[in-house]
C-alpha cells in the first residue's frame, strides 16, 4: 500500500470528519444551550442539500446556493424553534425525542412531496472542480481540500463567536445558568431562537458541501445524524472542542478502517474473506471506538465529569 | 375492574373480534394485519417495559427487533437450504421449528441487551438515547455488510415456520400463535410490575439514591430490565420475520427503533396495554393514511406531535385517566 | 469503652483549592445521639455523603461496626446496618406510602430478585413495612400516593424507610427541615426514644432539637472539626462561640 494513498485517504477522513464536526457542533450547541435533542437535525441537513441543489439548478451559481442552503436551514430552523421545539425545553428527554422524531417524519414526507423520490444532484462548481497537485506529486480533488479549509474555518470562527462576541457571552452563561441569564436581561427566548438557527444554518451547509460529492436524496440526514452523535458522545456533550476533535476521531476512523481492516486481514486470510471480514468490521469500527470511550471516560473525552 | 383494566380488556377482547370476524368474512388481508399489529404490540410492550418502569429511553430497540428476525431467517434459511449453520466444535443444523427459533432469537437478543446494557448504563439521559441510537445503527451496518446472510437484499424464507400441532399457513392459526404470545407476556410482564424486582426497577427509575441507601443495586436493576426488554422485542422480531417470510436489515434500522418507539407513545407510556393500542392505531393508521396519501407519514408526524404536546399519556391515558399506583 | 458504631479517623476530601474535610475524626457510640452542627458550607452534607459512601473521601478511613468501609459502596453500608435518611426526601413519589416502606423492608431483606409474586403479597416485607409505618404514626396513610403527603408526612416516610432497615447505626440529614414547631417536638420524642434501639449521628440546624436530644455535639467550620463535647462544654467552648453561635451569642 503506497503513501500516497494512505495520504488520499487521510485526506478524506478529515474531509468527512470537518463535515461531520457542523453537524455535531449544532447539536452540541443546542444540547449545551438548551438542554435539547434535537433528532431533526438531520432534516435540516437534507434541507440544505435540497435547497442548493434547487438553487444551483435555476442559477448555476454555487455560492449562492450555499448562502441560500444556510438561509433557507435557518428559517426552517427558527420556525421549527417557535413552533415547537420552544415548547419541550422543560420537558422530559422522551418527549424531545418524539416531537423531533415527528419532525423528522413531516420533513422526510414533505421533501419527497416536493422533490419527489428521485436524487437531485448538485455539481461542484467550475472552479473547484478537478485536482491539484500537492507537494510530494499527490493529485487531490480540488474541493474536497476546500471542504478541509472551509470546515475548519467554520470551526474557527465558531471557536472565536463563542469565545470573543457578546453573543458568545451570552451562549456560555446560558449553558451554566439559565435564570442567571435571564436576571441579567437577555431575552432568552431569542437568544435559544438564535442558537437554534445558527445550528441549523451549519447543519444546512454541511448537507449543501456534502451533497456535491455525494447525491442529494430523501433520508440523507439521518445517517449524518447518527454519525454526529456518536462524535458527541466521544467528545463529550456541550463542548465544541469535543466536537472537532471527536469529528476528526470518527470521521478518520471510519474512512481508513474502510480502507485497511481489509487489507490487515488479507494479511492471514484469503483474500475474498479477508474482504468481507475487513468490511464487515470496518462498518462496526466507530462504534467500537465509541464502546471503548464509554468504558474509560463515560462523559466523553471533553465532557464534564459528572 | 378499574377503569384501565376494563380498557385493557376491550382492546384485547377486539383484537380477537376482528381477526375472527376477518376470518368467517373471508378477508385474510384484514387478518394480516391484525397479526402485524399484535406482533408490534409484543415488541412494543418489550420497549415498554425498559422506557416506562425503568425510564430507559432506549432509541436502539430495533437491534432486539432485528436479533429476533435474523434469528429466524438465518436458523430457517440453513434448515430450507439443508446447510448445517455450523461445523465445528459441534455441528447445528437449522431449523424451522418455530419454538427453537423463538429461544434463540430471547437468548441472543438477552445477550445483545447485557452488552449493550453494560456499555449504555455507564451514562444516562441524552447520552443513554445517542448510545442505544448508535448501536443500532452498528448493527444495521453489520447486517447490510453481512454477505453470507444476503447483505443489504435480506433472506427470503419460502415457507412460514412451523409449531407442533398448528398449520401456520393458516393467517387465523398463525395470528393466534402470535396474540397467545402478546397475552402471555402482557401477563408476565404485569407480574413483574408488582414483584419485588418491579417494586425496586420503579423506585429506581424515581430516585435511585434512595434504592442505593436500602441496599440494593439501581443500576442493575435497570441492566436486568434492559435485558427483559430486549428478550421480548426479539420474540415480537422472530415473530416479524415469520409474517413476511424475509428478513433485511431495515428490521436493524432506526425507523424501526423510531416506530416501536411511536407504538409505546401513542398508546401511553408504562400504561400495560398501551403498547398494543398504539401497536393497533398505528397497522390502522398505516393502512387507511396509507391508501388516501403516499405522505402518510406527515399525518403521523403531525398527530405524534399533538400527542407529545398535548395529550400526555396518550390513548390508554386519555381512555382510562391518569396512572394510579399499583396495589 | 464499647466500642464505637461509626469512628472516622482522618478523614479528608477537597473539592480542587476547597477543604470540604479536613483530617476529621468523630465516633458514634452505642445508645448516643451524636449531633453535628455548624453553618451552611461547613462540610456537613459532605461528611454524610462520606460516611455514606456516596462520596469516597481522598484520605482517612471509615470504619462501621469495627470494618473498614472506607471503599465499600453506599448500598454495601446499607446492607451492613446503615440507615440514612435525606435532607431533601428521596421518595418514590408515584409510589405509595406503604410501597415505599416495602422498598426499604426489601432491600432489608436482600431478595430483590424475585419476578413473579406481587412484593405486597409477601407477608414478611408487608409486615414489616406496616411495622414501620406503624411507629412514626402513618399507618392510615399507607395506600395514599407519596406526592399526595405533607412535607411533614414525608419526614416521617423517611424516618419509617429508615426503620425498615432494622439498621444497627442511623445518620440522619436535617430530619427537622422545613417541619413546624409542633411537627419538630413530635419528631424530638420519637428519636429520643430511638438512640437506645440504634445510635444517631444527626445533622441539624434546629437548636432547639439539637440541644435536647444530643449526648454528644461535634461543630464542623470550614470543614474542620473545632470542638467535641457534651451540650454543655459545647455552649462553653470560645471558638464555637467564636465561629459557630457568633460572639454575641
Amino acid at each position: 500500500m503506497s503513501a500516497v494513498l494512505i495520504i488520499e485517504q487521510v485526506l478524506n477522513g478529515l474531509q468527512a470528519g470537518v463535515m461531520l464536526f457542523l453537524m455535531a457542533a449544532g447539536l452540541t450547541l443546542i444540547f449545551g444551550v438548551m438542554g435539547l435533542i434535537n433528532l431533526a437535525h438531520g432534516s435540516l441537513y437534507m434541507i440544505g442539500a435540497f435547497v442548493a441543489a434547487a438553487v444551483a439548478g435555476a442559477t448555476g451559481s454555487f455560492l449562492l446556493a450555499l448562502a441560500a442552503a444556510m438561509a433557507a436551514a435557518a428559517i426552517a430552523g427558527a420556525i421549527v424553534e417557535v413552533a415547537v421545539i420552544r415548547r419541550l425545553y422543560a420537558a422530559a428527554h422522551l418527549d424531545q425525542v418524539l416531537a423531533t422524531f415527528a419532525l423528522i417524519l413531516i420533513f422526510t414526507e414533505g421533501t419527497r412531496a416536493i422533490f419527489g423520490s428521485f436524487p437531485l444532484f448538485l455539481d461542484t462548481p467550475d472552479v473547484l472542480s478537478g485536482p491539484v497537485t500537492l507537494p510530494g506529486g499527490i493529485q487531490y480533488p480540488l474541493y474536497r481540500l476546500v471542504l478541509i479549509v472551509a470546515g475548519l474555518a467554520v470551526a474557527a470562527g465558531l471557536g472565536l463567536l463563542i469565545a470573543r462576541t457578546r453573543i458568545g457571552i451570552q451562549i456560555r452563561a446560558g449553558e451554566n445558568d439559565r435564570e442567571m441569564v435571564a436576571a441579567l436581561g437577555v431575552d432568552i427566548s431569542k437568544l435559544y431562537t438564535l442558537v437554534f438557527a445558527l445550528g441549523a444554518a451549519l447543519a444546512g451547509l454541511a448537507g449543501a458541501l456534502v451533497g456535491a460529492i455525494q447525491s442529494v436524496q430523501i433520508g440523507m440526514g439521518e445517517p449524518v445524524l447518527i454519525l454526529a452523535f456518536v462524535v458527541i458522545v466521544i467528545g463529550g456533550i456541550g463542548s465544541i472542542k469535543g466536537a472537532l476533535v471527536g469529528a476528526l476521531i470518527v470521521g478518520l476512523t471510519d474512512t481508513l478502517g474502510g480502507i485497511f481492516l481489509p487489507e490487515l486481514f488479507k494479511l492471514f486470510m484469503e483474500p475474498s474473506a479477508a474482504t468481507q471480514t475487513g468490511a464487515s468490521l470496518s462498518s462496526m469500527s466507530i462504534y467500537v471506538l465509541m464502546a471503548i470511550v464509554l468504558l474509560y471516560r463515560p462523559t466523553g473525552l471533553f465532557g464534564a465529569r459528572a | 375492574m378499574s377503569r384501565e383494566g376494563i380498557v385493557n380488556a376491550v382492546l384485547l377482547v377486539g383484537f380477537v373480534a376482528v381477526a375472527a370476524w376477518a376470518h368467517f368474512a373471508g378477508e385474510p388481508f384484514t387478518i394480516t394485519l391484525a397479526t402485524r399489529a399484535a406482533i408490534f404490540a409484543l415488541a412494543a410492550v418489550g420497549l415498554n417495559f425498559a422506557l416506562g418502569l425503568g425510564g430507559l429511553v432506549s432509541l436502539g430497540h430495533a437491534v432486539f427487533f432485528g436479533i429476533g428476525g435474523y434469528a429466524m431467517g438465518i436458523l430457517a434459511f440453513h434448515a430450507q437450504n439443508y446447510t448445517p449453520l455450523m461445523e465445528w466444535p459441534f455441528a447445528i443444523p437449522g431449523t424451522k421449528v418455530m419454538p427453537i427459533i423463538w429461544l434463540t432469537a430471547i437468548v441472543t437478543a438477552a445477550l445483545a441487551a447485557l452488552v449493550i446494557g453494560l456499555l449504555s448504563l455507564r451514562t444516562s439521559g441524552v447520552y443513554f438515547i445517542m448510545i442505544t441510537l448508535a448501536f443500532g445503527q452498528m448493527f444495521f451496518y453489520f447486517a447490510i455488510s453481512w454477505s453470507a446472510y444476503g447483505g443489504e437484499d435480506g433472506l427470503s424464507i419460502y415457507i412460514r415456520n412451523g409449531f407442533p400441532g398448528l398449520n401456520t399457513l393458516v393467517p387465523i392459526q398463525f395470528f393466534g400463535i402470535c396474540f397467545v404470545l402478546l397475552c402471555a407476556v402482557l401477563w408476565f410482564v404485569s407480574r413483574m410490575e408488582r414483584s419485588p424486582f418491579g417494586l425496586m426497577l420503579n423506585a429506581a427509575r424515581q430516585v435511585p439514591h434512595r434504592v442505593e441507601t436500602v441496599g440494593l443495586d439501581p443500576q442493575r436493576a435497570k441492566l436486568v430490565a434492559f435485558v427483559i426488554s430486549g428478550a421480548i422485542t426479539a420474540l415480537a422480531g422472530a415473530l416479524f420475520a415469520d409474517l413476511n417470510r424475509f428478513v433485511s436489515p431495515t428490521m436493524f434500522s432506526w425507523q424501526t427503533s423510531g416506530e416501536i418507539m411511536i407504538f409505546v407513545i401513542l398508546g401511553g407510556v408504562a400504561r400495560l396495554c398501551g403498547p398494543v393500542a398504539g401497536a393497533a392505531l398505528f397497522v390502522a393508521l398505516e393502512h387507511w393514511l396509507g391508501d388516501l396519501s403516499d405522505y402518510w407519514h406527515i399525518y403521523l408526524g403531525l398527530l405524534l406531535l399533538l400527542i407529545v404536546l398535548f395529550l400526555r399519556g396518550g390513548i390508554v391515558g386519555f381512555l382510562a385517566g391518569r396512572a394510579r399506583a399499583h396495589d | 469503652m464499647t466500642e464505637p458504631v461509626i469512628e472516622l479517623q482522618g478523614v479528608s476530601k477537597s473539592f480542587g483549592a476547597l477543604r470540604v474535610s479536613d483530617a476529621i475524626s468523630l465516633d458514634l457510640r452505642p445508645g448516643e445521639i451524636h449531633a453535628i452542627i455548624g453553618p451552611n458550607g461547613a462540610g456537613k452534607s459532605t461528611l454524610i455523603a462520606q460516611i455514606c459512601g456516596t462520596l469516597a473521601p481522598d484520605a482517612g478511613t471509615i470504619r462501621l461496626l469495627g470494618q473498614d468501609v472506607t471503599r465499600l459502596p453506599a448500598r454495601a453500608r446499607a446492607r451492613m446496618g446503615l440507615a440514612r435518611t435525606f435532607q431533601i426526601s428521596a421518595l418514590a413519589m408515584e409510589d405509595t406510602v406503604l410501597q415505599n416502606a416495602v422498598l426499604g423492608a426489601l432491600g432489608q431483606a436482600g431478595t430483590p430478585w424475585r419476578f413473579f409474586r406481587p412484593a405486597l403479597k409477601d407477608t414478611a416485607l408487608r409486615s414489616a413495612a406496616e411495622a414501620a409505618l406503624e411507629r412514626v404514626g402513618l399507618s392510615d396513610k399507607a395506600a395514599t400516593v407519596t406526592a399526595e403527603l405533607s412535607h411533614g408526612e414525608r419526614r416521617q416516610l423517611e424516618v419509617a424507610v429508615a426503620l425498615t432497615l432494622k439498621p444497627r447505626a442511623f445518620v440522619m440529614d436535617e430530619p427537622m427541615a422545613g417541619l413546624g414547631a409542633e411537627g419538630s417536638r413530635t419528631l424530638t420524642g420519637f428519636l429520643d426514644g430511638l438512640r437506645s434501639e440504634a445510635p444517631i449521628l444527626l445533622v441539624e440546624h434546629d437548636m432547639d432539637a439539637v440541644f435536647a436530644l444530643a449526648d454528644r455535639i461535634s461543630v464542623l467550620n470550614y470543614g474542620q472539626l473545632i470542638a467535641t463535647g457534651t451540650v454543655d462544654e459545647i455552649r462553653a467552648d470560645p471558638a464555637v462561640r467564636t465561629a459557630y453561635l457568633g460572639e454575641d451569642a
